[in-house]
């Protein structure tokens, strides 16, 4: 039989790529292709809502051979394919790392979804959430699984700032309130030091995945938010991780 | 007198469920292409439609799930190549033939983390959906009947399901549907898993060219919303 499960270190890291329709998942991919794929042997799995639209982009863009980017149909279900029934996409994972053996990273791009859309750990090894400047300044703020608990939160198209009255450090303020600490990088592709950056995140993270230092994390299924009380007294705090309240 | 092995009813409404996760979401068995050619309008056409699909491809499904559970439930799996052949020979449609390994490797993939079985790696590399199935249903201690039933319903409740999504229709009005050919799944099922050790050549054969052509030129088309 071929289609075995291969135990994480053994196999590619698996990075998820999520967020909102058009925020520049896409582009993101892209970039990484274009700027590693001399360092890693790489391959890629869209997820569309319609067809398969963004591996027709990617393949077209040339970022890599086209029989290394494949589509996965989800049935106009992008959310479901990610975290509820991962197994087309996880086939479609492992069909890919056999084929192509070895593969040092396999990027999945969901399709676009809402905020609540996030990666099941039994699909990737780690994600990226992509928010974009253009879409609106509050969305930060706003917050979601994958906003607060993405192992990295990317806020794209931050040269757009000025022309959308999009103040972009206070997004990106917001964002860190929102993720408590965790990796955020403000990205533009007309500023190439940020480019580089987003490719040194994952350089590092696939450094610390072969070496097993790595740890999933669940970006869960709730956000953190707040509640103003009768009394003025707020407080925030994270739901569904052993934590709960009336 | 229902041969439902060591299992029982729970076990049949877990391989039966939906929510089963196996990637069936992705498909609206043909539903889309009926919509989309103006052959399926509405609530009536929806009904005839799922009542056509269940007695033809669904019976020959549910026929070959039940033979393969057969097998399985005796141990012979040299005899899954031979039925692999059968259902090929049934199916004239590439489209509709990767569609149904496609499936049937997602089913493997999901039931062997599931319930795992020494039976699912004896099935070859991309089988059948029906034949996966029917082994999925042994390995959980069910029937011949249950597997062409648990088939029967997945593949009518996930047309079922995609309508929602195609047609302006009323949800209740399409579960009511399902409601209404409740008994004809009952006696499809009967029927299919009535001679499940006979001859494969002898399995149920009814077809429906127009719903193969349909899923041809679904495969080519360039915006959907379903895979099939």
């Amino acid at each position: 039989m071929h289609d075995e499960a291969r135990t994480a270190g053994t196999r590619a890291l698996r990075l998820g790529v999520a967020g909102p329709v058009g925020t520049g998942k896409s582009s993101v991919i892209a970039t990484l292709c274009r700027h590693l794929r001399g360092e890693f042997a790489i391959g890629v799995i869209t997820n569309d809502i319609y067809t398969d639209e963004d591996a027709r982009f990617l393949k077209s863009e040339g970022v890599l051979p086209e029989e290394r980017i494949r589509a996965v149909e989800t049935g106009s279900c992008p959310h479901t394919a990610i975290r509820d029934d991962v197994t087309m996409n996880l086939m479609a994972v492992e069909d890919m790392e056999r084929d192509f053996a070895p593969l040092d990273i396999v990027l999945v791009e969901s399709g676009g979804d809402n905020l609540t859309a996030t990666f099941s750990p039994a699909l990737v090894d780690a994600q990226l959430f992509v928010l974009d400047v253009a879409g609106g300044g509050d969305v930060a703020r706003k917050g979601g699984p994958g906003i607060s608990g993405a192992d990295l939160l990317v806020i794209n198209k931050i040269d757009l700032g000025e022309h959308v009255d999009v103040d972009v450090d206070r997004m990106v303020a917001d964002a860190r309130k929102a993720r408590k600490g965790g990796a955020i990088l403000p990205l533009s592709r007309k500023r190439p030091d940020t480019m580089k950056e987003l490719c040194d995140w994952v350089r590092a993270l696939h450094g610390s995945y072969i070496t097993g230092g790595h740890t999933p994390v669940d970006p869960g299924p709730m956000a953190p938010h707040h509640h103003a009380h009768d009394d003025g007294h707020e407080h925030g705090h994270v739901h569904g991780r052993g934590h709960s309240h009336d | 007198m229902r041969d439902r092995g060591t299992g029982g009813q729970a076990a049949l409404l877990l391989l039966a469920d939906g929510r089963l996760p196996a990637g069936g979401y992705a498909h609206s068995g043909g539903l889309e292409a009926a919509v989309a050619a103006g052959r399926v309008t509405d609530i009536a056409g929806l009904q005839d439609f799922l009542i056509g699909r269940a007695e033809t491809s669904g019976l020959i499904a549910a026929a070959f799930a039940a033979a393969a559970c057969s097998r399985a439930r005796r141990g012979e799996l040299s005899d899954m190549a031979e039925l692999e052949t059968e259902l090929d020979a049934r199916i004239p449609s590439l489209e509709l033939r990767r569609v149904s390994r496609n499936l049937g490797r997602q089913l493997r993939r999901a039931m062997d983390s599931i319930h795992p079985h020494p039976h699912f790696a004896a099935l070859g590399t991309a089988p059948h959906q029906p034949l996966v199935m029917g082994v999925a249903a042994a390995a959980l201690g069910l029937g011949p009947r249950d597997a062409a039933l648990a088939i029967l319903h997945e593949n009518n409740s996930g047309a079922a399901a995609a309508a929602a999504k195609l047609m302006r229709v009323d949800p209740f009005h399409v579960h009511a549907i399902l409601a209404r050919m409740a008994a004809r799944l009952d006696r499809l099922a009967d029927m299919a898993s009535a001679a499940p050790d006979g001859p494969s050549a002898d399995l149920a054969a009814p077809g429906s060219p127009l719903a193969d052509i349909a899923a041809e030129h679904h495969g080519g088309a360039d915006v959907r919303l379903f895979a099939s």
